[in-house]
Order: C-alpha cells, then structure tokens, then sequence
C-alpha cells in the first residue's frame, strides 16, 4: 500500500523543520547597528572594549537592543537609524578622544533582527552579494615580475657590501633581466666569491659562465625561491590591503586571494570609489631619527613644544612609556631599507623584542649613525596615515653593523608581533593593478532585490495556479512540494553563507520553474496509469516508481550543465550556477520525496478508494 | 482539465524530414547572422568601462556625447536605457601605452565629464536645473579578464558537451546520445543567432542561461527517449518509426505542461525582472522554445537514421534470463 515507514515521514519533517529554521532569519530584516572596530594592528578588540562602548552608551543614556562581540568587532544593535546615527558618535567621542589620531573605526552597518537563540545555531540571513547590496568590487592583480625585480634589485646590493667585506675583487656587478652577473678578472677570485655566495645566499642558483678574457659568476633566484617570493608577496599585500581598508571604516570587507597571483576586495556600502582606491594605494612605513636630546631634557623648551611651538627642526611626540620627547626631523633611514621584521626576545633581559633585518645599503648607514652618536638616543617611528607614532626611543651603546636591529622596552608579547606585523605589512611587496572594478549604488542594490523577487513571486504564483486548476489535489500536493523546495533551497543558502546574486536570484526562479517538471512527470504517469484501468493505489505506485528513473535521468543531465557552469564560471557565472545546482538537489527530494509522503497521507490509507483528484482522465473512446 | 484528448499515435515521424529541413534552415541562418553580424559583447567580455547614470530629468545624449568627445573619449556609445532618465555609457578599453596608468581612473574621468554637461546646460535653458547626474553602477573590465571569461566559456561549454553525450552514452546507447546532443546544439546555435541578428548584448549571465537551457532541452530529449526504451521492451511488433511515433505523442502532454509552467517562470522575469535580466531571460525563452521543437522533433529522426532497433535495448536483458536459468 501506499504509506511510507515512520521514518521517512520523521525524514521529512525533519528536513521541513530544518528549513524553516534556517529560512526564518531571512524575514526578520536588519535592523541598524554600529560596529567598532580597531585600526591599529597594535589595539585589540577585547571585553575591555566591550564595557567601554556599553559604559559610552549608559553615561548618554542610550539603550542597546543587543551588544555582541566576535573576533575582530564589537556591534551595538540599535532601535532606529536615529539613535543608531547619536550612538555613533557617543562611541566615536568616548573611544577616539583624539579625532586625528584614531584607534578604532566606527562604522555604521546593519546586522540580522533574528534573535539570539537562531544566530547561535548558525541561522542566519543569506549573504547578499555587492549587486543587491551595492559597493565597490576590484580585483587586483599583483605584479610579480615586479616581486622579484625588487627581490633581485636589493640582492644585488647586498652582494656588492659582501664582496667588499670579505675583500674579493671584481670588475662589475650587473643586474639583467633574470638575474645577476658578476665579472672577475681571474678564476680564483671567481672561486673564492662562489663559495662565499653559495653559503650566504642559499636562494641563488650559480653558474660560471666565460665571455672572452672575462670571468663570469651569473646568479639566478632558484625556482623554489622564487615560488616563495611571490607567495610571501601575495600574502603580505593581502595583509597590507587589510590594515588599510580597516581605516576606511568599512563594516564587512571581503579581501581574498583569487588564483596564483590576484587579490579581491569587496567594500560594501562604500559608494567613494575614488576614496577607496587613495587608500588601498597608500604606504605605511617605518621611520628612523634621532632624538634632540639636549631640548628634550629642558623642560622650558618642553612646555612650549607641548603647547605647539617645538624648536625649529624637531617634532614633538608622546613615546609609548608616556614620556614626552623631542625628535629631528631629519629621516636617518626609512621601512623601504627594511627587509624583515619578525617578532623575538632579548638574548640577554629576555624581554619581548622586535627583530629587524636591514638590507645593505641600511646597514651601512645604521652602522656609521650608531658610531657616531653613541650615548645619545635614537627614536624609531611608525608612519600610519601620515601621522607618526614613537615606538621606542632607546639609547645607543655601542655601534651596530651587519644590518640586524633590535627594538626592545616597554613592549608585550603581543605587541611586538604585532609591530613586526605592521613594519612588514606597512608597504607593498609587489605593485598591484586594478584590473577590474564595480560599483554598484545602494538604490541599484534594493532595486535588484525588489525585481528578483517579484520576478520568483509572480513566476511562483502563475505555476500554482496553473497547477491547481489542472490536477486539483495533485496540483495543490505539487505546489507544496514546490513550495517545499523554495524553503530547502532558501535554507541551504543561508546555511552555507553563499553569495546570493542577482543570477543567483533568477536562478532560484529558474530552479522552481523547471522543478516543476518533476511533478508534471509523476502527475501526467499516474493520469496515464488510470487511463490504462489501474486501480487508484496501484496507480500511484506505478506513476511514482515508473516517473523516477526519468526525472533522475532528466536532472543528471541538468546538473552536469550546472557543475561545469561551477568549475569554469566566474563572477555572475559562479553566482548563477551555485544556486542552480543546489535548485537541483532539493528539487529531487520535495517533488519526490515531500509530494509522496503528502500523497500518502492523503490516500494511502484509504483502502476502498474509488478515484483520484487529479482532474479529468479522458478515455479514448475507440482503443488504439 | 485535461488539453490532450489524443486517440491515435501522432505520425509525427513521417514529417521528419520536413522538421529537419525547417531546423536545419534556421540552424544555416544563425550561422550566417553570427559570421556576418557577429555577437554584441558585453564589457565583461571585451574590457572597457560601463557606467550607468541616472538623472532626475531626461538629458539629451547628443550633448553628452559632445562633452565626452571634447573631454578626449572616442567610440564611446551613448544610451538610453530602461527609462529616457538612464543613461548607459560604454568607453573602450584604452589602446597601448596609455593604458596602464589610466584604465582604472576612466569611470571618474567619465563622471567629471558628464558634470559639466549639467552645468552648461543649465545656462542654456532653466528647464534642466540641477540636473545632476547620479552614477548608479560602474564597471571596469581589464583587458586579461575579458580574454580569460571567453576560454572559461568555450571549456565550460565544451565539458557540457562531453558530459552529457557521456552520460547518455552509459544510461541508453551512443545514438541516443549523438542525436540528443546535435539536436541541443543546434538549439545554442540558434539562441546566439538571434543575439547577433538582434545584436543583443551577449553578457555573462546570457553565457549561463545558454548552458542551462542545453542542459534543460536535453532533459527533453531524456525523457522521449526513456519512452522509446519502455516500448521497445514492452510492445513487440512496431515499427522503429511506430515507436517513435508512441513515445513522443505519450509525452507530449507533460512536455507542454512543463515547458509552458517553466516559460511561465521565465515570462515573470522577463516582465518584472528588468534590464538586469531582460537578456537572461530572453536567451531563456528562445532556448525553451527551440528546445521543445529540436529535442523532440529534431533528436527522434536521428536517432532513427542512425539506426536504432528493438534489439539493442532487448539483448542486455536476454543475456541475463540466460545466466538466470
């Protein structure tokens, strides 16, 4: 008979259950939030935020409807977009007290309305993408011929302070297009020089090579190096991009790696294109100068600098330790002579230590400054967004050559990960090249939303009604089943986080729309089952059974259309084609699966049944 | 309800070569409309910048297009679009050196450019006041991607091909699965023919509705053909043409019923679905349509010309009632 086992009718109640649980967060909208983040790589956002924001907001009086933190924010859900606008600037004002000099962005943005309990259980709304949102999309493309250029450029530098460290004489060094050629005048100077690069630079790959009288040594970067550089340059202008987007305040940047060597940024709501590019464009670095010792300890001088009046020639500045001092304005070296930074302790207080590596030519001005001011103190300052930040103003001991330096004092753990962090990540490794770019209004984003979905409501309520009219009960059995698969489809959305697009949308309506094949299949077998003289049971059984291997059949085929669109399709393509493949999916498990059991409930207990509600079943009159 | 009150097996097979003649005409005139005329790209595919504005009174394009040759922009086109107050532009993409340094700057070139128009005109005549043009979308497409979307297209289009006509190969036999690929062919022949006679834009979401209609069509193809195997087993002494015949008139009703519930779908988007989707859509109708006729019309002579017979769906079975006994 027609019933199915308990359970797969608790199979299917689950499985409805779940979808409605998932597809809830979608009709509960946004509601307007603001969200604190921190700016600086050296800040983190904390409990101690989290109380600072909400003491913020009690002093002012203003009421939260939900106070949440997760990793990298702090989110402050409000009633309306007006308390949200004066809660924006309570929290600016009590977070920021200097404007200029910011340490967090705070940024308006919208978060789920759902409640607590269904964003817990990972619930939550489809993830819209940039055309139903509106922002800004660019993809990068990063120069890696440029990586390695630049790789090549301060290799060759370091060698030539090498050769003449060790004293081996050459005739020249050149750079040309795929490496670095050395010339000697004799064999053993060219040995003694292979040696000594094979050992101290384990990323060259030497060759000798004999042009005429000349002795030739071509270094080459190894493959694996090379690899290695331009992965390392990915990731640190990845790193780069993100520490500068966070200064644009945005509240949910998307910054991914695209293929070997390409970078996408998603900015919503950011309409500035011309802002967001400046920024992602802009170098934070590292700058090295000395302290004006002799001002710095005279306080006279010292009160008038605090009010704004340093003596010609120096800057005043605040030092992490709280200490007021003085610096020149004179740059000794700058973050482009740096090469490395990684964080450490000292070998000998075993204090949290930043390690930095210079390369040749830095090392040689770090070693003749440090010799000749020995006593006296040196500031190193961190350049973010134009304004200077002293890290560490140490006294020089002694004189430091080899190019390795180490900042110390006054630092934790943390810290000095993340001041190597920034001193890395403050430039980029490699230049990038926007190589395409989207921006799409706020208007445009609703617009969107509004014609997809009207496009799927209207689509949805033509086929119900067709449906009902034609096969009655097993029409409306098919519409539910229809609706059933909207619900799934809209469920798996929001559980797996994809992007829905506008092509993701018209996708969902196509997804209904030839879904509804399944059961013009199944409904047309059992009309035709009738038509033959089966008994009604008997006839949903066999429509049923005889419709599957087809509607299997049909969708396989679909769906290889659908995975090849996944595999080769980008942007729009990508889109369209996620949500069609899963339209496929839960299109076989309603029309099939959800319509039966709703059959069964229906007629499968009924022992004496004499017809079916599937509309009319003409009989040809004269058997062919 | 009930639409179809057949009594006998339509005789569609002994117009079949009628029905070729006619697919094969229009399949001729797409291909001379796509060599000829060629397909309309969109900026995704040639590179180049799009943007799209919208002003609060419609402006008269002549004069954009005046200010935006003066600011130095040729073969820019100029459109209205959607409504006379939107105004599309498209800006080539840059030639040669100059490329560069400026591709990515041109849509705030473009914008500054229309600026000015507003102002001028405003001093022309009090009508057009503060019309200030308000950009609504911008898109760059760098000249390596537009390169990369074209091959990721043909490959995605070929590895249909091939998984399908591997599919079909397996589940019935390998004539099923020739015809039922030229038939779905063709049909994407046919729906960029209209796109180059019409020079209507093809995009990269037309692209995917193009491929997700071959996949659709050849669900149509899938089922006439599953009906073909069921009769050959189960009726003995038809004709090859007899089954044919049965097989697609028993399947005539769901495939109407189904192709009209999903136009209705595709009806809706293009109706309400806008400009966004108006191509999607239209690429969409085109191929339903088409599909209906070729899968059906075009796949089952084939598969009869190529020789298909009861014997090859009735050996397999013969073969195990013998291991049987």
């Amino acid at each position: 008979m027609n019933r199915y086992p308990l359970w797969k009718n608790i199979l299917v109640l689950i499985v409805v259950v779940f979808g409605l649980l998932y597809t809830i967060p979608n009709f509960f909208g946004e509601a307007p939030a603001v969200q604190v983040t921190s700016v600086k790589a050296t800040i983190k956002v904390d409990t101690g935020l989290l109380t600072a924001v909400e003491t913020a907001l009690q002093a002012a009086a203003v009421k939260p409807t939900a106070l949440t933190m997760d990793s990298n924010s702090v989110r402050v859900r409000l009633a309306d977009t007006e308390t949200q606008l004066k809660a924006k600037d309570i929290v600016e004002k009590a977070l920021n007290p200097d404007p200029v000099n910011a340490s967090y962005s705070v940024a308006l943005n919208l978060v789920s309305n759902s409640p607590a309990w269904l964003t817990s259980i990972h619930a939550l709304p489809m993830y819209l993408g940039l055309d139903l949102r509106g922002g800004v999309h660019f993809l990068l493309q990063v120069d890696m011929k440029g990586a390695l250029t630049k790789r090549l450029d301060s290799i060759s530098a370091d060698l030539r302070s090498l050769l003449r460290e060790k004293s081996i004489r050459h005739s020249g060094i050149e750079r040309d297009k795929q490496g670095i050629a050395i010339r000697f005048r004799d064999a053993d100077m060219r040995n003694q020089a292979r040696v000594l690069l094979a050992d101290s630079q384990p990323d060259l790959a030497l060759a000798n090579v004999q042009e005429g009288a000349e002795f030739k040594l071509v270094a080459t970067l190894k493959p694996e190096a090379g690899k290695q550089i331009q992965e390392y340059a990915i990731k640190q202008n990845i790193v780069t991009l993100h520490n500068r987007i966070n200064e644009l305040g945005v509240a949910e940047p998307v910054i991914q790696q695209q293929g070997a060597d390409r970078v996408v940024v998603q900015l919503p709501g950011v309409q500035d294109t011309a802002k967001a590019k400046d920024i992602l464009g802009r170098t934070a670095t590292l700058e090295v100068r000395m302290v004006d010792d002799e001002a710095s300890n005279n306080p006279g001088i010292m009160a008038q600098a605090a009010i704004g009046q340093p003596p010609m020639g120096t800057e005043y500045y605040v030092e992490r330790g709280g200490r007021p001092l003085l610096v020149k304005k004179q740059v000794v070296l700058t973050g482009e002579r740096l090469t490395d930074a990684q964080p450490g302790f000292d070998g000998q207080t075993q204090e949290a230590a930043v390690h930095l590596t210079l390369d040749a030519a830095g090392a040689r001005i770090f070693k003749d400054v440090t010799r000749e001011s020995v006593g006296r103190r040196m500031a190193i300052l961190l350049i973010e967004k134009g304004k200077g930040e002293v890290v560490t103003a140490p006294v020089i001991r002694t004189e430091i050559g080899g190019g390795r330096v180490q900042i110390s004092g006054s630092m934790t753990t943390n810290e000095a990960a993340d001041v190597a962090l920034l001193l890395r990540a403050g430039s980029l490794a490699a230049p990038m090249e926007i190589i395409e770019e989207r921006t799409i209004g706020p208007s445009l984003g609703a617009d969107n939303i509004a014609k997809g979905f009207y496009s799927t409501l209207w689509g949805f309520t033509a086929i119900a009604a067709f449906m009902m009219a034609y096969y009655l009960m097993f029409g409306v059995v098919s519409v539910i089943a229809l609706s059933a698969n909207l619900l799934l489809l809209v469920a798996l959305l929001s559980l797996l986080q994809a992007t829905l697009t506008l092509p993701g949308i018209a996708a969902i309506a196509l997804a209904l729309g030839m879904a509804i094949d399944s059961n013009v299949l199944i409904n047309e077998r059992i009309r035709e089952e009738l038509r033959s003289g089966s008994t009604p049971q008997a006839a949903i059984a066999a429509g049923y059974d005889r419709a599957w291997a087809t509607i299997v059949d049909s969708n396989v085929t679909t769906l290889i259309a659908g995975i090849s669109l996944l595999v080769f399709g980008s942007g729009a393509v990508r889109g369209f084609a996620v949500v069609h493949c899963l339209g496929i999916l839960t299109s076989i498990f309603s029309s099939v699966v959800i319509s039966r059991a709703l059959v069964n409930l229906i007629y499968g207990r009924r022992r004496k049944l004499e017809s079916l509600s599937i509309g009319q079943i003409w009989k040809s009159s004269s058997k062919a | 309800m009930e639409f179809f009150r057949i009594k006998k097996d339509i005789p569609f097979m002994r117009h079949a070569v009628v029905f070729n003649i006619i697919s094969l005409i229009t399949f001729l005139l797409a291909v001379f409309f796509l060599a000829t005329k060629g397909l309309h790209f969109s900026i995704e595919f040639t590179g180049g910048t799009l943007l799209e504005v919208s002003y609060p009174q419609a402006p008269t394009l002549d004069k954009l297009r005046h200010q935006l040759e003066a600011d130095g922009f040729t073969d820019t086109q100029v459109q209205n679009f959607g409504s006379s107050r939107d105004v599309l532009i498209r800006v080539p993409p840059a030639k040669g050196e100059q490329q560069e340094a400026s591709s990515s700057k041109v849509g705030e070139r473009v914008m500054a450019s229309l600026q000015k128009v507003g102002v001028g005109d405003t001093a022309a005549n009090g009508t057009l006041q503060d019309n200030k043009p308000e950009l609504k979308r911008v898109e760059f497409v760098g000249p390596q991607v537009g390169k990369e979307l074209a091959s990721d297209g043909a490959l995605a289009l070929l590895s249909v091909v091939i998984g399908i006509m591997a599919y079909l190969a397996l589940r019935f036999e390998w004539r099923f699965a020739v015809s039922a690929i030229i038939a779905n062919l063709h049909d994407v022949i046919i729906i960029l023919g209209f796109f180059a006679l019409f020079q209507w834009e093809f995009s990269l979401p037309v692209l995917a509705a193009v491929l997700a209609v071959l996949g659709y069509s050849v669900n149509e193809s899938v089922v006439v053909f599953d009906r073909v195997r069921e009769t050959f087993k189960k009726k003995r002494g038809l004709t090859t043409p007899q089954v044919l015949d049965h097989a697609i008139t028993s399947t005539i009703s769901r495939t109407v019923i189904t192709h009209g519930c999903t136009q209705m779908m595709v009806t809706s988007m293009l109706v309400f679905g806008g400009t966004a989707l108006h191509y999607f859509a239209l690429a969409l109708t085109i191929g339903i349509l088409f599909g209906i006729y070729s899968s059906v019309l075009v796949a089952s002579p084939l598969v009869m010309w190529l020789g298909v017979s009861r014997e090859q769906f009735i050996k397999a079975k013969v073969e195990k009632q013998e291991a049987v006994v």
